[in-house]
Formats: C-alpha cells, structure tokens, sequence
C-alpha cells in the first residue's frame, strides 16, 4: 500500500512505549516512507509495562524479556530513536517540541504517546519504602524491597493494586490490600465478581483491609511507617505500593493549544489539532460508537489506536470505534474483559461454573449487552467478544467493528 | 517465512487468532497460543506481520529468510 496524498514528509512520535512504537511501526507497515522520529524521556529502549506487575516484579523474568522488540527489529524501522529526553513544550500551530536537553524538534505531523503517570500521596516523594509502579525502575526497586520487606501494605483496589497483592503474596511477602470498595474492583466488575475477587485473595493469604478509605501515610525517619485509614486505624509497613490511579501525563502541554481535560482530547479519527494525533493512554477521543469522549488505559488499545492514528496520518480519516478489551493476571487467574461493566449491571454466568473457578459471565444493562467477562476462560470469552460489539458500533455509519 | 510463538509471553488475548485464524488458535484450557501453521502461505504473510506488531505481549517472531 503506497502512503495517500497527504502523507508528511516528517513524523515526530512523543512518546516512546506500546503506543508510540506502535504507531511508528504502523506508519511503515502502511507505505509511510518519509522520516519517523520517536522520543521518549526514558533511557530505556521501548518495554511493555504488563509484565512490570507480573513477570518481572515477581523475578520470573530478566527485565530484559520486557523489552518490546529485538534491536535488529527497532533498526529496520528506519526511525531516530531520541531517547533518555523529554518534550518539555509543544506548539501546535507551529509543530514543534522542544526537549529537557535543549533540542528543536519540527515535523509535519506530530504525535502524543506520552502515556500516563501515577498519582501519588502528597509529600511521599523522597519518603523511603513508597513505590510506585509505572515505568521498569519503578518495578526494579518494587522487586528489591519486596524481597527484603516483612509488612506490605497495597493501597488501590483496581486492576494493578490487585495484580501486584497477588504477585507480591506469591512472593511470599506478608500483604494487606487497602481501598475504599467493599470488594476489589467492585465499581467495574459489580459485587457477584468482585466478591469472587476477594475470596481469592482471601484464600492465597492476603489480608483484606477494604471498606475504608486511605487518608495518609505514617513516617518516622523519612521512612514510612504505615498506612492512616479514614477510621482512624493504621495498618503498620515497610513497604507501600502506592496504585490508586493513574493521570493522563500532558503538563508538558501546557500553553500549547490544544485542549487537554482529563487526557489530550481528539476527534473521533484520533486528531487533537491540524496535524495533531494522540494515542493510547493519553488519549481521549470521541468514540462515535458511544457517542462519549472515552479513554482507554490498556494494552491493546495502545497498539489498536496507533493503527488508527497512523492512518489517519496517512490521510484516511476512519472514526476510530474500539471495543474495548484488558486482561488481568490474579494469582493463577487470568481475567478477560471485553466491552464496559458495571457495577449495577445484570450479570449472568453463561459458560462455566463460579464454585469450580471457570466461567463466563455477561453484562446487561437495560436490556443490552455490554460487556462480558472471562475468569480462567480466555478462548470461550474472545469467542463471545460478538456479542458486545453493536454497542460500539456507529449506528449513522454501520461502524466496523 | 518461518514463524514462531513465545507460549510462555503469550498473554492469552486472542488478538493473532482474530488477524489470522489460519495460523493461530488458542488452546481450549488457558487460552494460550496455538501455532496451526509456521510457514504459511505467501498470501497470509502481511497478515502475519501484523499479528506481529499488534500482539499484545510480544509473543510472536517471524524470520523473513526461512
Ligand atoms: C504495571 C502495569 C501493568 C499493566 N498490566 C496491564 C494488563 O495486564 N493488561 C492491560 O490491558 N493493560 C495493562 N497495563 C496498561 C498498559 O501497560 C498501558 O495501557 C500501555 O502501556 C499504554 O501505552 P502508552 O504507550 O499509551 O503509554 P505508556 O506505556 O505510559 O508510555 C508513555 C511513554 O511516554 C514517555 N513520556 C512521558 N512524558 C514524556 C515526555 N514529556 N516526553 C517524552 N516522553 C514522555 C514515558 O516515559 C513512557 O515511556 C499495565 C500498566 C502497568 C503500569
């Protein structure tokens, strides 16, 4: 396929992870011949984050097995590779960023994938046993107090909190999950599932301090001590992971011209501004399906939505309507989501069985399907993936899907 | 084209079996890559290479040479 009239001369990519290689690799496996930069503030060659909470977090794997692409792979690209260097400032109207180091970057068509960055408690930076877990340092240091802490305590009831609890546990470490849910992930997976959840960890050991939110930490010594709960108990540490959300990281945007509100927003082909594309976690664009701005922090989407980003790029202006779609790995348990849950939705178990530990459950909200759910059930759950598609498909249009 | 999976960085999503079923399946049991064909046809070979880039975990390898 040969690149559209259109097509720039030059692409700058921010943002060197699963979404800005992946729109760079896209852009040649589409016909793009023209120049491909991609920059990234890490020093690091591009890795995948999923393993960070995984793999490498529990020593399974050398961090080096994270790495997205053999060096031969990446050198095929025909990209420059600027790493180790940060977009500190953006000007739309004139595509150009200009880095910590000092460089001047210009492109015809400039591209955000500068993914997201974790919140954090106020003053816990420079407070020693507080981690968080983002990037492949994050997850070196995590793994190096894991191995010598005798109490972990893991605040965040979401999808990382949970994996890394789990990971942690079967490490051997004693652990306690703390978060304002009554059962893990109940706001997304609703109380039949999330209470699942919660026997599982229950039973691999975890200690589960749910129901309560958390106001602070405890320090002593610029170490930290232990977790405060909003009823007022403390739950004693020496070591915290700090995973209760994640925010869309575009300060560097500032005074640039394009709009930001809880992520760079986009039209419904991922384009932020002339010339301007976003994608993956940074992203929210107007997905038509639903008729909502929407942003998505997984994996797939990072590589579906640069697929997307470098067409439109290349000229062909698609909206881009994903159906959602994240795994989680929970002790033994592999989890599959496809579409949106709910916590008040209507949940059924249409294969398997809860009390065995295989099933498939879906989600029904006035009376449509919107997402099902796989525990231990990978195959059998990618199998129902049609039965949620309508939902964000662009009915004006007959969406594909 | 020679191609080969990672069944140990194989995440289990299925994206491979919905770009190219000729050549992938997963196993019933956990969802794990299953390779049906590693030298497939010339006409699946841009198939192929996407599955490639899209993988989720990095499970597959192609050598072009083969
Ligand atoms: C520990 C962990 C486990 C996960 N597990 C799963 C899972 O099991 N399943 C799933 O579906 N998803 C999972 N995810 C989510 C998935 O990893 C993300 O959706 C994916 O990494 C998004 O890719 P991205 O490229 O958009 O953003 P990121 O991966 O965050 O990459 C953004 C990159 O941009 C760089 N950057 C930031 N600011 C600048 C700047 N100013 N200049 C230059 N570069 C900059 C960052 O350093 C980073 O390298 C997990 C995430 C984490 C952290």
């Amino acid at each position: 396929m040969s690149a559209g009239r259109s097509a720039p001369s030059g692409v700058l990519v921010v943002g060197a992870s699963a979404a800005g290689l992946s729109t760079a690799e896209a852009l040649r496996r589409k016909g793009f011949r023209g120049g491909l930069t991609v920059l990234g503030a890490e020093p690091h060659q591009p890795y995948d984050r999923p393993p960070l909470s995984k793999q490498v977090l529990s020593g399974a794997w050398e961090p080096d097995r994270a790495l997205l692409r053999r060096p031969d792979q990446l050198s095929s690209l025909d990209a420059s590779f600027v790493l180790g260097d940060a977009a500190v400032s953006l000007d739309a109207e004139a595509r150009t960023v200009h880095t910590a180091s000092g460089r001047v970057l210009r492109a015809d068509a400039i591209v955000v994938a500068t993914g997201l960055r974790p919140r954090t408690f106020a003053g816990q930076d420079g407070l020693a046993g507080v981690h968080p877990l983002r990037t492949l340092d994050d997850a070196a240091a995590l793994r190096s107090a894991l191995t010598a802490a005798s109490r972990v305590v893991v605040v965040g009831d979401g999808v990382l909190g949970t994996e890394i609890a789990a990971t942690a546990r079967a490490m051997g470490a004693s652990v306690t999950l703390a978060g304002p849910q009554s059962a893990p992930l109940e706001s997304q997976f609703g109380p039949l599932i999330a209470r699942q959840l919660a026997a599982l960890h229950a039973d691999r050991g975890v200690d589960l301090r749910l129901g309560a939110g958390v106001t602070g930490l405890g320090e002593q010594d610029g170490h930290v001590t232990g977790v405060h709960l909003a009823t007022g108990e403390v739950l004693p540490a020496d070591v915290v992971v700090v995973a209760f959300g994640s925010a869309p990281a575009t300060d560097w945007l500032a005074g640039s011209g394009l709009k930001v509100d809880n992520g760079v927003v986009c039209d419904s082909s991922c384009r932020a501004a002339d010339g301007i594309y976003a994608v993956g976690d940074v992203a929210r664009w107007h997905h038509d399906g639903l008729g909502a701005l929407l942003r998505l922090e997984n994996r797939t989407n990072a590589t579906e939505q640069a697929g997307h980003v470098a067409s439109a790029i290349l000229g062909e202006n698609r909206p881009y309507t994903p159906v959602p779609y994240f795994w989680t790995d929970q002790f033994d348990v592999k989890i599959q989501v496809y579409g949106v849950l709910s916590a008040d939705a209507e949940v059924t178990v249409v294969e398997g069985d809860m009390a065995q530990g295989r099933f498939v459950a879906r989600y029904r909200r006035g009376g449509v399907t919107t997402g099902v759910l796989g525990w231990r059930m990978p195959k059998q759950t990618r199998m129902r993936r049609q039965e949620v598609v309508d939902v964000f498909q662009d009915s004006r249009s007959g969406g594909t899907s | 084209m020679k191609v080969t999976v990672d069944d140990e960085k194989c995440c289990a999503a299925g994206t491979c079996v919905m770009v190219a079923p000729e050549v992938f399946d997963q196993r019933e049991e956990d969802g794990i890559v299953i390779l049906l064909d590693p030298t497939p046809a010339a006409e699946l070979h841009d198939a192929v290479r996407e599955c490639v880039q899209v993988c989720p975990a990095g499970a597959i390898q192609v050598s072009e040479d083969a």
